[in-house]
Parts: structure tokens; C-alpha cells; sequence
């Protein structure tokens, strides 16, 4: 397994937000986390990331034990998030905002991954001089998508990358997250929009308050009785 | 008549160069934490003073001035490691009272480790005054303003041309994100901390011959920079340059033309006339973001 997460507890305060997730992505998997609103889905990427603390368990990321690790040094080794609500740089230039991406890896030279962001998100390049906070939601997220790949990921950590964009538009970027993946990319998909997640991912997670209450191959979720009706709206 | 003009014109330059360091070092780390450092005008202090007792103690001058400027720096260091970032999740308002306490401290500790003398430096070339126009000016002056453009033109470079720089921004503009992309957001803190202290000992040191130091100059320069910076819009390192010039120049011509009784009163007549009509400031961010 490429990610394992046992047991992980995380409090805001005194209000614990997650009751002990587990959860496993394999090397090349696309995984999709789905859950409603305030179920902890953030909560819990952002622990991944360590930005969020833990109270207990732990997390393994290719086998070794990254727990305590500083997010810099998660960056480094390879986990990369792109954040809900895009966080882009507002103030600073498309291109400012995708070489920081790559920030971790001073020295490398990025020059050509830039241009694979370019050729995955031409519309980047045409607005390479523009200050990000002047794109439009969808580029915006676009945007925020190839600041997270600049670091070479080994994996991609996706908050609510549909949130507030027009329908033609999260068609388009659950494409690119197809694509992603088909690249040989490893993902782990947080999404509301639970049909479209788990409709390409292979394997789905469930979370609901805190807790896990389900997991299977995401075809098979689609067709649960219990995610239909929770979830799906069917 | 036109000497005249020219005499106030420099000195409102050189003390607005100066205003305009110190204004720097309020925008940078305003930038990184939006922490307003009360303890910056301890700095300018900080380097006049530890240069004119390193030079007393027998270091040769230049060196005097560089041992004192890193020292500073240090002691900016030392700030943000023991204070600021031992306080975590402390609120900013704290984090300003913190400041204002190591301003005390610091300003007592040079009470006790120096003196409470003033204390003054030989100019860096010379007491030989230079014409100009019929106005009489220092080479110190000449000294100021080259080395305050000179900081200008390194720290935009620094921010708009390294990864560094703009990783700095970036923490600025969003703390979150910036730590998402692998920035070591304390480390930017500490920079932030550490470079606001260089400036103001910059500062210190070119000031010292002209107006000469004590352990006290530090309570005027850091509120007169701290306008410079209002004045210029908060967080906006080119507009706190630009606010201090003005400051400068506003003092100079107040004090030779209407009174000199009246020359720190321009100053914050400025900054209340700034916060009243112009609350951002000159450059200051008028908040459009597309969300």
C-alpha cells in the first residue's frame, strides 16, 4: 500500500471531528472518499497533509511512518493537495503560482514539468503572465491542480475539486482526473458530488460523521441500496 | 530662496530614506504575520548603538557596523523563536502586545548594557559639506539615500525575481496554501523577523552620524516608520517606501517653513489624516478578489 491510515482521531478543540479512519490507497489506485457536508472529509486531508493535527493512530506513506512529519517534508516525499476552494495566490502570476508548487524542489529543473502542466491545462499557458485571482473558478481550480503536480506527486490528495463550478466544467475536470490517473498518477478523490466520484474510481470510501461506515469497489457502491438512497438521491 | 528650498528637500529626504527602512521592516513583517513589530524602531537603535560600542571597544569601523547589523538580526531572530512562535495560535492583538513588551526590554537592556549617553559616528566619508544649488549637504546624506535605493532595488529584486521572495509573498497572501506546496511557513516567519531587524539596524548605523543615538531614538523612529508604513498602505513594502519620503519630506518643509516646534507633530497629523480619509492607505489593498 502506498498510503495507510489506521486508527487517525482528530479534534477541533474539544470536538473530535474524526472518530478513527482507516484507510488504504495502493500504488496507481484511484480512490474516491465520499461523504456529506461536515463529515470530516477536509478534516481528514488536511491531516494527511499535516496540516491538521492528530490526536491518535497513524499514517504510513510507502511504509514508513510519516505521522509526526512536517508538511514540507510530506510534500517532499511525495504527497501533494490540492486544497478546497482552490487557494490559489491570488496576487501572484499563473506561472509564480505553478513553479511554487514545485518549491520543494529548488534546484530540480522544472522547466519541463511546466510544460506538461501547460499541455494537460493549455488554457494556463495562454494566461501564464495573469495574476491567478483574475482566472475564472474553473481555471482557478485548474490552476490549483497543476500547482499540485509541479511537485511530481506520487500522490495526489483532490479536495472538492467540482465545488462551485458550472456542470460542463466538472465534466471536464473529473476528466482530467480520469487522465490523471490513466498517466499512472495515484489519487484519492474527496468528493460531495458522490455519483461522479465514484463512478471513476476503483475502489470508494464512505465516511459519515467522523467515521467510516462503508467501503468497496466504487461500481459496487454506485449500485448499494443504502449509498442510493444517502447519497445519490435515487 | 531656491537653497533654501533645496536645504529642507534633502532633509526631508535622508530622514524620509529613514523613515522608509523602518516602514520596510513594519511591511515585511506585517506581510509574514500581520503582526504590527513595536519593537522595530529597537532595532535602529540597536545598530547605531551597537556599533558606536563596538567601535569605542577598538573594532575597526566597517566591521563595527557589519557585527552590529547581524547582531540585530539576531536579536529579530531571537523575537520570532522565543516570543512570537513559543505563543501558537495566539491571537495577532497578543502577538503586537508581545512586541510592544520586547520593545521595553530591549530598550531597558540597552539602558543597562551601553548607557543612557547620546552617542554619535564619523560620517562614513567625510564631514566635507558638498553644494548644491546653494544648499549645503553632508556626504552622510549622499550616504543614506544611495543605501536606502540601493535596499530598494535588492528587496524588489528579491521579491519578484527568487522562489524565496515569492514563496514569502505567498505566505503572506495564503498561510494554508502556502504550507500545502511545501513553503516552511516558520522559517518564512523567522526570515521575515531576522531581515525587518537588519533593516532597521541598516537604519541605525546611517542615521547615527547625523542625528546621533541613545538608548531612547528607537521609541520616534519605530512611530514615525510605523506611519511611514500606514501611510503607504500596510503590507505594501514599495508604498511604505514611498510613505516615508513624504513623511520626510512633510516634516522638513513643516519645521523650516511654518515651525520647528511642530516638526514630530507633522508626523502624526499624516497618519491621522491618513487613517481618517484614506484608511488602506496610499497603495494600500482595496480587497477584490474573485472568489
Amino acid at each position: 500500500m502506498l498510503l495507510e491510515v489506521n486508527g487517525m482521531k482528530s479534534s477541533y478543540g474539544r470536538i473530535e471531528a474524526l472518530h478513527g479512519i482507516d484507510v488504504q490507497v495502493g500504488e496507481g489506485e484511484l480512490v474516491a472518499l465520499v461523504g456529506a457536508n461536515g463529515a470530516g472529509k477536509t478534516t481528514f486531508l488536511r491531516a494527511l497533509s499535516g496540516v491538521q493535527p492528530l490526536t491518535n493512530g497513524e499514517i504510513r506513506f510507502d511504509g514508513a511512518d510519516i505521522t509526526k512529519s512536517k508538511p514540507q517534508a510530506r510534500v517532499k516525499q511525495g504527497i501533494s493537495q490540492v486544497p478546497e476552494g482552490r487557494q490559489v495566490f491570488g496576487p501572484l502570476s499563473v506561472e509564480d503560482n505553478l513553479r511554487l508548487g514545485a518549491y520543494r524542489r529548488r534546484g530540480a529543473d522544472t522547466d519541463a514539468d511546466l510544460e506538461r502542466v501547460f499541455e494537460t491545462f493549455p488554457i494556463l499557458k495562454r494566461k501564464r503572465k495573469e495574476s491567478a485571482g483574475t482566472l475564472s473558478g474553473g481555471q482557478q481550480q485548474m490552476l490549483a491542480m497543476g500547482r499540485a503536480l509541479m511537485s511530481n506527486p506520487r500522490l495526489l490528495l483532490l479536495d472538492e475539486p467540482s465545488m462551485g463550478l458550472a456542470p460542463l466544467l466538472v465534466g471536464e475536470i473529473f476528466n482530467i482526473v480520469q487522465m490523471l490517473r490513466e498517466q499512472g498518477t495515484t489519487i484519492l478523490l474527496v468528493e460531495q458530488n458522490a455519483f461522479q466520484a465514484l463512478a471513476i474510481a476503483d475502489r470508494g470510501y464512505v465516511i459519515e460523521t467522523g467515521r467510516i461506515v462503508l467501503t468497496d469497489t466504487g461500481e459496487n457502491l454506485i449500485n448499494d441500496e443504502k449509498v442510493k438512497a444517502a447519497y445519490l438521491g435515487l | 530662496m531656491l537653497g533654501e528650498f533645496i536645504q529642507y528637500l534633502f532633509s526631508g529626504l535622508t530622514s524620509g530614506a529613514i523613515y522608509a527602512l523602518v516602514g520596510l521592516g513594519f511591511a515585511l513583517i506585517y506581510n509574514a504575520s500581520h503582526v504590527i513589530n513595536f519593537a522595530q524602531g529597537e532595532f535602529v537603535m540597536l545598530g547605531g548603538m551597537g556599533t558606536v560600542f563596538l567601535a569605542a571597544a577598538g573594532v575597526p569601523l566597517p566591521l563595527a557596523v557589519v557585527v552590529a547589523i547581524i547582531g540585530t538580526a539576531c536579536v529579530g531572530f531571537a523575537l520570532e523563536k522565543l516570543a512570537v512562535e513559543q505563543t501558537k495560535n495566539a491571537s495577532v492583538v497578543t502577538l503586537i502586545i508581545i512586541t510592544i513588551g520586547a520593545s521595553i526590554v530591549l530598550r531597558g537592556a540597552a539602558q543597562v548594557l551601553f548607557d543612557k549617553q547620546f552617542h554619535t559616528l564619523p560620517a562614513f566619508s567625510g564631514d566635507e559639506p558638498i553644494n548644491v544649488l546653494g544648499a549645503t549637504i553632508t556626504s552622510q546624506t549622499l550616504w543614506v539615500l544611495g543605501i536606502t535605493a540601493l535596499i530598494v532595488v535588492v528587496l524588489q529584486w528579491f521579491f519578484n525575481r527568487t522562489l524565496l521572495g515569492k514563496a514569502i509573498l505567498a505566505t503572506s497572501v495564503n498561510p494554508l496554501a502556502a504550507k500545502l506546496v511545501g513553503i516552511n511557513v516558520s522559517f518564512v516567519l523567522l526570515l521575515s523577523f531576522g531581515m525587518s531587524a537588519a533593516l532597521g539596524a541598516i537604519a541605525g548605523v546611517l542615521i547615527t552620524p547625523i542625528t546621533s543615538t541613545n538608548f531612547e531614538v528607537g521609541i520616534m523612529l519605530g512611530l514615525k516608520g510605523f506611519s511611514a508604513a500606514i501611510l503607504g498602505g500596510l503590507g505594501n513594502p514599495f508604498g511604505a517606501v514611498i510613505g516615508g519620503l513624504i513623511l520626510g519630506i512633510v516634516e522638513a518643509f513643516g519645521a523650516g517653513y511654518i515651525s520647528s516646534e511642530y516638526k514630530d507633530a507633522m508626523a502624526f497629523i499624516i497618519i491621522l489624516l491618513a487613517l481618517f480619509f484614506m484608511p488602506s492607505g496610499l497603495f494600500g489593498k482595496k480587497g477584490t478578489e474573485r472568489v
